[in-house]
């Protein structure tokens, strides 16, 4: 029996409709029978908090007296640098930014203590941060110099903006070196003694709707703490990957761009993150509620750990090369018994996407749709699929020997 | 038998004292070094486990500090900020002594102070900052 988002969101509204987790809907569906499952619950809800670096928020300040034009100026937030290529008072702040003192990896490896998401994460918590501008003046601007504490409260607009969230399935890192590496798949330990994972597997959004069926521009979501919105692909976004016979890609795939306003959001679902000889990102809590519209959608969220698989890949060299291929496939239910085996050696395993927090999110926001509170869109438009023809190309470098050609 | 994990920090001009050997010799205790940083005129460290009766571990830890030395429990300088930590999990692979560790299938991340040797390894290995080191 097939519904529609507006019969869900009737039976929402009047505190009817049923819902489960990703996780919970696996036994709902087993004990059932994907038939009688799929007749009953309403809604599946998704999670995942981990590390996503392609994030960042947005600002209006606010015009000060007499005017300053940040545009073109030069503006830091906590000493961490903003982009300032807009309007007179607009800043556009990424998540991996770095103070310019920060001793990067200088005294390696680097901390990198404090960045851009240790800005969003002070912000949303309701701290005051430091705001040192310079401007070059103007008739309509004439200000050069501004020096203020700020707050989340005191801007106009307060935007989360991330241009890639939520990727859909993750390689595994591994170490085959002899030194140790930092990576942004965390500390590697030489001849790989650990492997780091990074996905929340069966309650990971775009794991539980593979071919994007429900999730689109448009789609309301749980972001940050907050109520946000996916924008659409993200970037990287790469839905012709191998997939298993369920439709469920067998490496990194899709991704989304989501946005919502800050001033809902909170510092528990928006963690400033160093990794060590590394850099500075940002954890984000996301959560996207599946609208169960027929048998082949809840079938899609029955997906379990045992059968998505992840590449091996080794960060010591074939990542940093760009050399393709892998060291085998394994499966998080693997990841998430403690150890694997690659190239006959048991390797412990460790993640970075917290499975307990995306367990967290996506009960979070069950709790909001069964409470009335949250009811779902219709996409205004899908996203590209693993029809589409899309792929993530590489920059092919063309040398520039001084032509003019392309001025 | 007690046990007991010190952090012993030795004032400079105490450097030239053997006072492990006392603490073996003269008190029968069974010393395990985890941790040592010894420099030249500057406060050194030591990291040590010690077992032995109670009577001798009473009197070892009073003759340490007759000679200036301050000791502390580990304990006491190995914080685990709960309320930071994400339970992420990536610390559980490199900790040696399972002090941190991962229930599973939960996934829940603890730390058990007393198993915790103060190896530091997981402090690069946390982003959050959620394992702090006071020595």
């Amino acid at each position: 029996m097939a519904k529609t988002i507006q019969e869900i969101n009737e039976k929402i509204k009047s505190g009817r409709a049923v819902v489960f987790t990703a996780e919970e809907i696996i036994e709902v569906a087993k004990s059932k029978g994907v038939k009688k499952a799929a007749a009953e619950v309403d809604v599946v809800t998704t999670g995942t908090f981990a590390p996503m670096c392609s994030s960042g928020a947005y600002f209006n300040v606010g015009h000060t007296k007499p005017r300053i034009k940040l545009g073109g100026g030069r503006v830091t937030l906590n000493d961490v640098p903003v982009y300032t290529g807009l309007a007179a008072v607009d800043l556009f702040l990424g998540v991996t930014a770095l103070p310019d003192d920060d001793p990067r990896n200088r005294i390696h490896p680097g901390k990198f203590l404090y960045g851009g998401g240790h800005v969003i994460e002070d912000l949303v918590a309701g701290k005051d941060v430091k705001l040192f501008a310079s401007a070059y003046g103007t008739d309509c601007y004439p200000r050069r110099k501004l020096e203020t504490w700020i707050r989340l409260e005191d801007m106009n607009q307060t935007v989360l903006f991330n241009m890639r969230n939520a990727y859909q399935n993750y390689g595994v890192a591994v170490n085959l070196s002899d030194r140790i590496i930092y990576t942004y798949m965390g500390v590697l330990q030489p001849t790989m003694r650990n492997a780091t994972y990074c996905s929340a597997g069966q309650l990971s959004p775009l794991l539980n709707d593979p071919l994007y069926v429900t999730i689109g521009m448009g789609s309301r979501i749980f972001l940050g703490g907050g109520v946000g919105y996916v924008v659409g692909s993200g970037t990287q976004h790469n839905p012709g990957v191998p997939r298993n016979d369920r439709g469920v890609p067998r490496a990194g795939a899709g991704t989304l761009a989501v946005t919502g306003d800050l001033k809902q959001m909170s510092a528990r679902w928006l963690r400033g993150a160093s990794f060590t000889g590394y850099g500075s990102t940002l954890a984000i809590g996301i959560g996207i509620p599946i609208p169960v519209l027929n048998e082949e959608i809840l079938r899609y969220t029955t997906v379990t750990d045992a059968e998505i698989v992840a590449p091996i890949i080794d960060y010591s060299d074939s990542y940093p090369k760009g050399i393709p291929g892998n060291l085998g496939e394994v499966s998080y239910a693997q990841l998430k018994s403690g150890s694997i085996t690659v190239k006959g050696k048991k390797v412990p395993t460790a993640g970075l996407s917290s499975y307990t927090r995306a367990r967290e999110v996506a009960s979070i926001l069950k709790g909001w749709i069964q409470g009335g509170e949250f009811l779902l869109t219709e996409p205004v438009t899908t996203l590209p699929s693993a029809d589409s023809g899309i792929t993530f190309k590489p920059l092919t470098e063309r040398p520039i020997n001084n032509s003019s050609a392309s001025r | 038998m007690a046990k007991k994990r010190l952090v012993l920090n030795f004032p400079p001009h105490l450097i030239d004292q053997p006072i492990t050997y006392q603490l073996i010799t003269k008190y029968q205790l069974k010393v395990n070094i985890l941790r040592a940083r010894i420099t030249p005129k500057e406060w050194g460290r030591l990291v040590i486990e010690v077992s032995g009766t109670k009577k001798n571990l009473d009197a070892a830890l009073q003759f340490v500090a007759e000679v200036g030395v301050d000791a502390k429990p580990l304990a006491q300088d190995v914080l685990w900020h709960e309320d930071r930590c994400i339970e992420c999990t990536a610390c559980t692979s490199i900790c040696p002594t399972g002090a941190l560790s991962v229930s599973r299938p939960d996934m829940r991340v603890s730390f058990r102070h007393e198993k915790c040797i103060a190896c530091e390894l997981c402090v690069p290995v946390c982003a959050y900052g959620a394992v702090e080191i006071t020595f």
